[in-house]
């Protein structure tokens, strides 16, 4: 059973570790992610084999013993590509997650805090972002200043905001009526003040399971826009644009289509179960609902 | 309600509004001049000049962004730099194929999830529960042009059941078109329908433990008549949120899913404008793509109110 300790009381790290690694949905996800981030960090240093060698003559080769996953129309070693990609993947997804924080998260904040015309503006010009889903905005900007991989970190970076405006607004007005703001109030402490040592310390857990979330989809979103062209460019390897090379070579090299498919199923599945699951360990609320 | 929906219309008008002054500034910082794109590097300055009179590059830009709006509204929005022809022509050959895919995905996934979450709410904690939900799960982490390439293999390569790609043409008969948009399709609908069945099955449970439900079983209604009539419509309203956000998510996956089909879409359209930096198409269609959103998110805010009279009362 679960125990109901008054809501002021923090559990330390300790404690949620403990809480959340019980977790089945939490463990699996963070194992995935680890080892994803793991190899992301390995193959700054070593990788099978060299993604900037091209020995043509071993192209196109299915899994076997030397290269597991293959090689690709070059003769790259698909495995060590996904390796390098993965790097990339996760630094435009974890850039654009910064953007939208950095962004949405104080709007949101504002508005909550000052209310009024000011909260409404806010909200509205929420709308408009909204409107443009990633892959429009990425559209625009490929149109403005040529491709690359700066333009999908902007793009889903746009996006992120009003997702993080939103839930930071909508957290921050469940904790402005509670008893301790009011008594931070009575103190003298401005609405600014009590944002910063109030508020966000009571919405952050909130914040960091969107924030897994929109990570999850900055990954999806990376690899399409990458595999129309609008993202990362070769020569840098990236999942989107393997799988981009493997369209046309699906007949003679379906394993060149699969595995880089199967990298970007597993990280994002990763994610998703870690998010789930830390919003199991904090909300258990939630838990007992589903 | 009728002041709720003026209101709502209101806002829906204001966020296109500023929508299309977002595209249109955007677009027009673009380095370049369409001019001597479309004459090449030989052109002399008069002729230059003369096509620029012609297209309105010269006229302010206050100028040049009402006449783009209100060529908007009634459906002028200039010619083409590189085909030559009216954009309008050329949207409405592309809408063709990409509105009638976006909407066969989204029938698709509703008629899937919706079942499927129900199913899932019922059989709540049970192995039927568990094993769909894992698949949900998996589903939503597909990439939707991943799982479009196993599609091709599949079925196109393999079984030779559908085309690889490309569309007939309407003229073809409707059978052969579906026949053509059906993968791609499918490819759309599938990791849709594990988000909304994910949806459907914890808006249903949510449901459930209100004392209504409990007051028709004690009734003795049938468990099948508690679950579609008196939960489902409660249900409906987050169901219909995502929907609503997906029919965005859609748009943009019928963009990237057109280019795996090579189907002749809005898609396709836009990254051939690109391309050529044909920037009135790119501006053209973005403002459909962007204004479709808004407009949906708007009738999807209005039916909450039509399903759930507590709303109107409400505001």
């Amino acid at each position: 059973m679960m125990e109901h300790k008054p809501l002021h009381e923090r559990e330390t790290l300790g404690d949620f570790l403990v809480k959340a690694l019980r977790n089945k949905s939490f463990l699996l996800g963070a194992v995935i992610v680890s080892v994803i981030l793991l190899a992301a960090l390995v193959s700054f240093f070593w990788t099978p084999y060299a993604v900037t060698d091209l020995p043509v003559s071993n192209r196109l080769q299915g899994p076997s013993s030397a290269h597991i996953f293959g090689t690709d129309h070059f003769g790259r070693d698909i495995f060590s590509m996904i390796m390098v990609g993965s790097r990339n993947s996760i630094a435009v997804a974890l850039v654009a997650v910064g953007i939208g924080i950095a962004v949405g998260v104080p709007v949101g904040c504002l508005a909550a805090a000052k209310g009024g015309w000011l909260d409404e503006t806010l909200m509205r010009a929420n709308d408009v972002v909204f409107a443009f889903p990633a892959l429009l905005s990425a559209v625009m900007i490929t149109a403005v200043f040529g491709p690359g991989a700066i333009n999908a970190i902007i793009a889903i970076g746009i996006f992120n905001i009003p997702v993080f405006a939103r839930v930071a607004r909508g957290a921050a007005l469940s904790i402005w009526p509670r008893e301790f703001i009011f008594a931070a109030r009575v103190a003298g402490k401005s609405s600014s003040r009590i944002t910063v040592e109030h508020i966000l310390p009571n919405i952050a857990n909130l914040l960091l399971v969107q924030a897994t979330i929109q990570f999850s989809l900055g990954i999806l979103a990376e690899a399409g826009l990458s595999y129309v062209g609008l993202g990362t460019q070769p020569p840098m390897p990236s999942w989107g644009r393997m799988l981009f090379d493997a369209q046309v070579r699906m007949v003679v090299a379906p394993h060149m289509a699969i595995f880089p498919g199967l990298a970007i199923v597993l990280t994002v599945l990763g994610l998703n179960l870690l998010g789930d699951g830390l919003r199991d360990v904090i909300d258990p609320k939630l838990r007992r609902e589903r | 309600m009728l002041n709720y929906a003026i209101r709502r219309i209101g806002i829906g008008i204001a966020t296109l509004f500023v929508a299309s002054i977002v595209v249109f500034a955007t677009l027009e910082i673009i380095p370049g001049d369409p001019a001597q794109l479309m004459l090449g590097l030989n052109a002399t300055d008069e002729t230059l000049n003369a096509l620029r009179e012609q297209m309105g590059l010269n006229d302010p830009l206050l100028t040049r962004y009402t006449n783009w709006l209100s060529g908007f509204a009634v459906g002028d929005l200039g010619n083409s730099y590189t085909y030559s022809v009216p954009v309008s022509e050329l949207i409405g050959e592309r809408i063709l194929v990409s509105l009638p895919l976006a909407i066969f995905a989204l029938i698709l996934s509703t008629v899937i999830a919706i079942p499927v979450g129900l199913f899932s709410a019922a059989k709540r904690g049970k192995a039927a529960d568990t094993v769909t939900m894992g698949t949900a799960q998996l589903g939503v982490a597909i990439p939707n042009f991943w799982f479009a390439l196993l599609l091709v293999y599949i079925f196109a390569v393999g079984l030779r059941l559908f085309p690889a790609g490309g569309f007939p043409g309407w003229d073809a008969g409707f059978f052969p078109a579906i026949k053509a948009l059906t993968l791609p399709a499918i490819a759309l609908a599938l990791p849709q329908a594990a988000i909304l069945s994910r949806i459907t099955r914890s808006a249903i449970i949510e449901v459930l433990s209100e004392d209504y439900i409990r007051t028709a079983r004690a009734k003795g209604l049938p468990n099948r008549t508690v679950l579609w009539s008196h939960a489902m419509r409660n249900a409906m309203i987050p169901v219909l949120t995502i929907l609503g956000l997906q029919f965005s998510f859609l748009i943009a996956g019928t963009i990237i899913i057109e280019n795996v089909f090579y189907l002749p879409g809005l898609g396709r359209l836009v990254f051939q404008a690109i391309t050529q930096r044909d920037l009135i198409v790119v501006e053209s269609v973005v403002m459909l793509l962007v204004a479709t959103v808004i407009v949906v998110n708007l009738l999807v805010d209005l039916s909450y109110a039509i399903i759930d009279p507590r709303l109107r009362r409400r505001r």
